[in-house]
C-alpha cells in the first residue's frame, strides 16, 4: 500500500491520476464558457486521450499484481480507499476502449451546440467518465457509494441536457428515482456485509463470517440495486425513457458503459465480497435474465423511435448477461469449476461485445438525428444513399448485434450457448432439465435480435426516403466517422480474434472463479474445453466467405458479363408506388406485437372511414408499468397526503414535534 | 491431411454442381405427382444459364448492399455446403465452424436477403423481409434445438463427431432423436420456402414470401439467388441425411468407402426429394398467421425432444 506521490507507479495511481485529470478538465470547461471552439477541439480530444490512457491502465493491470492506494480524502477516520485488481481492470478497458471511440465521436457531434450549454455538458460528461471509473476503483463501502451518486447525478445532469422539453425532463425524473431506490438498496447491502464489524472497507467484508440467511440477503438486495441500474425487469421502465432523451454520445456511454457498471458491482459483490454462494441465487438470476432478455427484445420489436429500440434491445442484451451470470453461480456452487469458467467467459466477452455495438450503434442514430433531425423511424428510409459512411459502419454494428458470425457478438452468444450444452450431470436434477429450456429462451432471444436489426437498419437505412427533407441528409463529419470506426474495428477484431480475448480474460476468470479456461484450439481456433467437442474459427470461417465471394464474383464476369441497366423499380409491375407504400416501423413489428400481444397493453386510434385525412395511431406500451408502477405510485402520492397532514406550517407545532420526540426517546433511553 | 483437403473441396465442388439437380427432380417428382408433364431434370441448370447470360437490370436507386447481397449469399451457402458431411466425414475444414456458426451462416445469408429485399424500398420487398424474419425467429431457435439434441447425444458440436457418434450406436428407435427428426423436417420445410409454409411457384402477394424478397432481382443476381436456394435444399436435405441417417458414410481413413458413400448418398438424396414433392403434393398451404403455430410446434417438438433426452436416455 502506498500513498499517492507525484510520479505514479502503480496501475492504480495512473488510475487515480487519469481520474483527477478527467476532473480538472470537467472544471476547466466551466472556465472555457465562451469558447465553442476550445471546448469540441480541445477538451473532447483530451479527454478521448484520457479514456485511452485508462483502457491502457486497464491492460497493464490485468495481468498485474493487485494494487492499492489510500486516499487523504473522505470522511476522518473514513479515508478513500481504492484498489485494482483484475476485474476492475478488465471493466477499465471495456469503459476507456469504448469511451476513447464515443468521446472522439463528441467531439465531432457537439460542435452544433451553443457554448454555454456545451460547457456544462462537458463538465458533466467528465465527471460521468471519473465517476465511472472511481466505482471501479472503490475498495470501500463509503467510496463505492460517493463515486456511484456522482456517476448517478452527472448522468442525470446530462440525460436532461435538454431540459426544456416537459418528456426529457419526466425521463430524467424517472431515471433519478429508480436510481437512488437501487443506491439505497446498495447502501443496504453494504451495511449487511459488514458483518456488525463497523467498518465498511471491502477488505473487511470479505474476511467477514455470513450465515446464508444474511448472505442471501445481501446478494438480494445488491440483485435488486444492481438490477435497478442495469435495467433488469421489472426495475427496467427507466431505461427506454432515459436513452432517448439523452443526447446520442451520452447514451452510448450509458447504454455501453455505465450499465456494465452494475454488472461489475454484481460480480464484486457475489464472487469477491460475499464468501458463500448459494445455489437458488443462480436460478433466480438465470430466471430474471432470462425474463429480461425476451421481454427486453419482443418490446424491441415493436418500437417506432430508434433509440428507445435501441434501448430495449440494451435490455435484452443485460438480460442475456444476467443469465450468464446466474448459470455461472450455478456451477460453481455445483463445483462445476471449468464450466463456472467457460460461462463467466461468456458474461464478460458478452459485456465487452454489447459495449461496443450498442456504442457504435447508439453514435450512429445520433448521426441520424444529426442529419435529419427525426428520431422517429417513420419518417427515416434510404439514408444509406445520402450517409454512406454511417449507413455501413452501422451495418457492422446491426450485424454484430443481430449475433451473426464473423461478428464479435456471434463470439459470445457461442460461448454462452456452449456452456448450456454442458450441463448433464448437475447435482440438482430440476437443473437439469430446466437448463435446456434456458437455452432454447436465450437462442430465440438472440433469432428475434436478428428480427429488430433487420428492422432497424432496414427502416432507417434502406428504401426510399419517407420524408422529403431526407434528400438534404448529410454525412457524419470527419471526428463523428473516426469514432464510429474505432467502434466498429472493435466489433470486426473481438470477432475475429476470440482466442486472444480470451486468454487475455483468463486472470479475471481466476480470480472469480479460481479456474482457468483453456482453448485447445491454436491461435486461429477456439475450443474452449475441447478441440472435440466444439469449435469455431472465425479468421477461416470469414476467409473462406471472403475467397469464395471473390471467386464468384470474378467467375460471374469473365464466363459471363458484368453488365447492368438502371430503370425504375419493377414491383410486381405496380406503376405507382411511392415511399408510403414501404412497411413502417409499426408495419414492421406488427407481427410480433400479434403473437406477444399478452406481454402489451396496445393502444389503438383507428380512422374515420370515411375521413378525408385518415390517421392512424398504435402504440404498444408495457403492461408492467401499469401492473407494477401505477399502484406504487399511488400508494406513493397517498402516503405523502398523509404526511402531509404533519405539516401545518406553524413553528409551534414543529416544537411540539421537537419536544414530544425528545420526551420519547428520553424514555426510551432511560429503560 | 492433404487428402481431407482435397475431399472438402471435391466435396464442397460437388454440392454446388448438383444442387440444381436436386431442385430439378424434387420439381419432376412433383409435376409427376399432380399429373402433369414434368420438365427435364436439367431445367435448373437451363435458367441459371439463361439468367446469367442476361442483363441486370437494377433500379435506379439501388444501393451497393443490393448488388452485394447475392454474392454474400451464394459464398454462405456454399460455405454451408462445404462443411456439412455429405461423402466423407474427414472434414479438416469442419472445425471452423460447429453447427452453431452452421445456424450463423444460415442466418447471415438470410439477414442479407432480407435487408436487399428492403433497399429498394418497394411494398413487396419489405412484406417479404417482413415475413421472412417471422418465420426465422422461430425456425432458427428449432434449428438449434435439433442440433443441441444431437450434441447431447453426442457430446459434441462437431458435425463431424455428431456424425460419427450416431453412425455408430446400436439400431433403436430413439425417441429423442424422433421427437428432432420431426422438427428438423417442419423446419427444413419453413426454411426453404416450400408448402405448407411458403410456395416456391406462386407469385400471390397475400401468400408470397421468398419470393416476394427476390421480386427486384434479375439476370445473374437472381441466378446467383437462385442457385443460393438450391445449395440450401441440398444442404439441408444433407443435414438431415446427416443427422438421421448417417450409414454409409465415408468414415476418417475409408478411402475406399467413397464410391459406395456416393452411391448411397444418391439414393438417399432421391428419395428425400421424392418424399419431398410427396409431401408437398398432399398439403395445402397454411395462412402467414398459422405459419407461427407450424414453427411453434416445430420448436416445442425439439424443446421436447432435449427434454426426452435427458428423462430416458442419461
Amino acid at each position: 500500500m502506498a500513498t499517492l506521490s507525484l510520479f505514479p507507479s502503480d496501475p492504480v495511481q495512473w488510475a487515480w491520476g487519469i481520474v483527477l485529470f478527467w476532473l480538472a478538465l470537467g472544471f476547466a470547461s466551466l472556465l472555457l464558457q465562451g469558447s465553442q471552439r476550445l471546448l469540441t477541439r480541445l477538451l473532447f480530444p483530451l479527454g478521448a486521450l484520457g479514456a485511452l490512457a485508462i483502457a491502457g491502465v486497464g491492460a497493464v493491470g490485468l495481468s498485474a499484481p493487485a494494487s492499492s492506494i489510500v486516499l487523504p480524502i473522505g470522511l476522518p477516520d473514513l479515508p478513500f480507499h481504492l484498489r485494482l485488481d483484475a476485474l476492475s481492470a478488465f471493466f477499465m478497458v471495456l469503459l476507456g476502449g469504448v469511451a476513447f471511440g464515443i468521446t472522439v465521436y463528441a467531439s465531432g457531434y457537439f460542435r452544433s451546440m451553443a457554448a454555454g450549454p456545451l460547457a456544462l455538458l462537458s463538465l458533466w460528461y467528465h465527471l460521468f467518465l471519473a465517476g465511472m471509473v472511481t466505482v471501479l476503483l472503490a475498495d470501500d463501502a463509503y467510496a463505492f457509494m460517493v463515486a456511484w451518486e456522482v456517476m448517478a447525478l452527472s448522468s442525470y445532469f446530462l440525460v436532461t441536457t435538454d431540459h426544456k422539453v416537459p418528456e426529457i425532463r419526466s425521463a430524467g425524473f424517472l431515471y433519478l428515482l429508480i436510481a437512488h431506490v437501487g443506491a439505497v438498496s446498495l447502501l443496504l447491502t453494504f451495511g449487511v456485509l459488514q458483518g456488525g464489524h463497523g467498518d465498511y472497507t471491502f477488505d473487511t467484508m470479505r474476511l467477514a463470517e455470513m450465515t446464508p440467511f444474511w448472505a442471501s440477503a445481501a446478494f438480494l438486495l445488491a440483485l435488486f440495486g444492481f438490477g435497478a441500474k442495469a435495467g433488469l425487469v421489472p426495475m427496467h421502465v427507466w431505461l427506454p425513457e432515459a436513452h432517448p432523451a439523452a443526447p446520442s454520445p451520452v447514451s452510448a456511454l450509458m447504454s455501453g458503459v455505465m450499465l456494465k457498471t452494475a454488472i461489475y458491482g454484481l460480480l464484486r459483490v457475489t464472487f469477491d465480497l460475499l464468501n458463500i454462494q448459494i445455489g437458488w441465487w443462480g436460478t433466480l438470476a438465470l430466471a430474471l435474465g432470462l425474463i429480461t432478455a425476451l421481454y427486453g427484445v419482443i418490446f424491441a420489436a415493436v418500437q417506432s423511435d430508434m433509440k428507445r429500440l435501441l434501448a430495449w434491445s440494451s435490455i435484452e442484451n443485460i438480460g442475456v448477461i444476467i443469465a450468464a451470470f446466474g448459470l455461472t453461480l450455478i456451477f460453481y456452487t455445483d463445483g462445476k469449476g471449468a464450466l463456472a469458467a467457460l460461462t463467466l467467459t461468456a458474461l464478460l466477452y458478452h459485456a465487452l461485445n454489447h459495449a461496443f455495438f450498442k456504442g457504435l450503434l447508439f453514435v450512429g442514430t445520433g448521426s441520424v438525428l444529426h442529419a435529419t433531425g427525426v428520431r422517429h423511424m417513420g419518417h427515416l428510409g434510404g439514408l444509406m444513399r445520402f450517409m454512406p459512411w454511417t449507413a455501413w459502419l452501422t451495418l457492422i454494428g446491426a450485424l454484430a448485434l443481430a449475433g451473426l458470425p464473423p461478428l464479435n457478438g456471434f463470439v459470445s452468444e457461442w460461448l454462452l450457448l456452449q456452456a448450456f450444452l454442458f450441463t448433464p450431470g448437475l447435482t440438482q436434477p430440476y437443473l437439469n432439465m430446466v437448463i435446456p429450456v434456458a437455452a432454447a429462451a436465450v437462442a430465440l432471444a438472440a433469432a428475434l435480435a436478428a428480427y429488430v436489426m433487420v428492422k432497424f437498419y432496414g427502416v432507417v437505412f434502406l428504401g426510399q426516403p419517407r420524408d422529403p427533407v431526407l434528400h438534404h441528409a448529410h454525412e457524419a463529419g470527419w471526428a463523428e466517422r473516426l469514432g464510429m470506426l474505432w467502434l466498429a474495428a472493435g466489433c470486426v477484431l473481438l470477432g475475429l480474434f476470440p482466442a486472444q480475448v480470451i486468454e487475455w480474460l483468463t486472470p479475471v476468470v481466476r480470480l472469480l472463479t479460481n479456474q482457468t479456461l483453456l482453448n485447445d484450439g491454436s491461435w486461429l481456433m477456439l475450443a474452449p474445453v475441447s478441440a472435440e467437442r466444439a469449435s469455431y474459427a472465425p479468421l477461416i470461417f470469414f476467409a473462406v466467405v471472403a475467397v469464395v465471394l471473390g471467386l464468384t464474383v470474378l467467375w460471374v464476369r469473365r464466363v459471363y458479363h458484368g453488365r447492368v441497366r438502371r430503370s425504375d423499380p419493377w414491383d410486381c409491375g405496380y406503376p405507382e408506388q411511392d415511399a408510403r407504400m414501404q412497411d413502417s416501423a409499426e408495419g414492421f413489428g406488427q407481427p410480433i406485437r400479434q403473437i406477444f400481444e399478452v406481454f402489451m397493453k396496445i393502444e389503438r386510434e383507428t380512422p374515420d372511414p370515411f375521413s378525408r385525412t385518415p390517421r392512424y395511431r398504435g402504440a404498444s406500451l408495457d403492461k408492467l408499468w401499469f401492473i407494477l408502477y401505477a399502484p406504487i405510485a399511488r400508494v406513493a402520492d397517498w402516503l405523502s397526503q398523509q404526511a402531509g397532514r404533519l405539516q401545518h406550517g406553524r413553528i409551534q407545532w414543529y416544537l411540539i414535534y421537537s419536544f414530544v420526540t425528545l420526551i420519547f426517546l428520553l424514555i426510551f433511553t432511560t429503560r | 491431411m492433404s487428402t481431407g483437403i482435397l475431399l472438402q473441396l471435391a466435396q464442397t465442388l460437388l454440392a454446388i454442381l448438383l444442387a440444381p439437380l436436386l431442385m430439378g427432380w424434387v420439381n419432376q417428382c412433383r409435376a409427376w405427382l399432380q399429373g402433369r408433364s414434368a420438365p427435364p431434370i436439367t431445367q435448373p441448370y437451363r435458367t441459371l444459364r439463361k439468367l446469367f447470360h442476361k442483363d441486370a437490370v437494377i433500379a435506379h436507386h439501388a444501393s451497393p448492399l443490393f448488388r452485394f447481397a447475392p454474392y454474400m449469399i451464394f459464398a454462405c451457402m456454399a460455405l454451408a455446403a462445404g462443411i456439412v458431411p455429405t461423402l466423407a466425414n474427414d472434414l479438416p475444414f469442419s472445425p471452423a465452424a460447429d453447427v452453431i456458426a452452421l445456424v450463423g451462416i444460415f442466418a447471415l445469408a438470410r439477414v442479407f436477403l432480407a435487408l436487399a429485399a428492403m433497399d429498394i424500398g418497394t411494398s413487396f420487398g419489405t412484406l417479404g423481409a417482413r415475413r421472412e424474419m417471422l418465420v426465422s425467429f422461430l425456425a432458427e431457435p428449432a434449428l438449434l434445438m435439433v442440433f443441441f439434441t444431437a450434441s447431447l447425444i453426442s457430446q459434441s458440436t462437431e458435425l463431424p463427431v455428431i456424425v460419427e457418434t450416431l453412425a455408430h450406436r446400436e439400431f433403436a428407435l430413439y425417441p429423442s432423436l424422433a421427437f428432432a427428426a420431426v422438427a428438423f423436417w417442419m423446419i427444413s420445410v419453413a426454411e426453404n420456402a416450400r408448402i405448407p409454409v411458403d410456395n416456391p411457384t406462386t407469385h400471390l402477394e397475400l401468400t408470397m414470401i421468398h419470393e416476394a424478397m427476390i421480386l427486384e432481382y434479375s439476370a445473374r443476381h437472381l441466378a446467383l439467388i437462385e442457385w443460393a436456394v438450391a445449395l440450401k435444399l441440398f444442404t439441408y436435405s444433407a443435414l438431415g441425411i446427416a443427422l438421421f441417417l448417417p450409414w454409409g458414410i465415408a468414415e476418417q481413413g475409408e478411402l475406399g468407402m467413397l464410391p459406395l458413400a456416393l452411391v448411397a448418398m444418391v439414393a438417399k438424396l432421391l428419395a428425400g426429394g421424392a418424399v419431398l414433392a410427396f409431401l408437398e403434393t398432399i398439403s395445402a398451404k397454411v395462412r402467414l398467421f398459422r405459419a407461427p403455430e407450424f414453427l411453434g410446434t416445430a420448436f416445442l417438438l425439439a424443446v421436447l425432444g432435449m427434454l426426452i433426452h435427458f428423462m430416458l436416455e442419461v
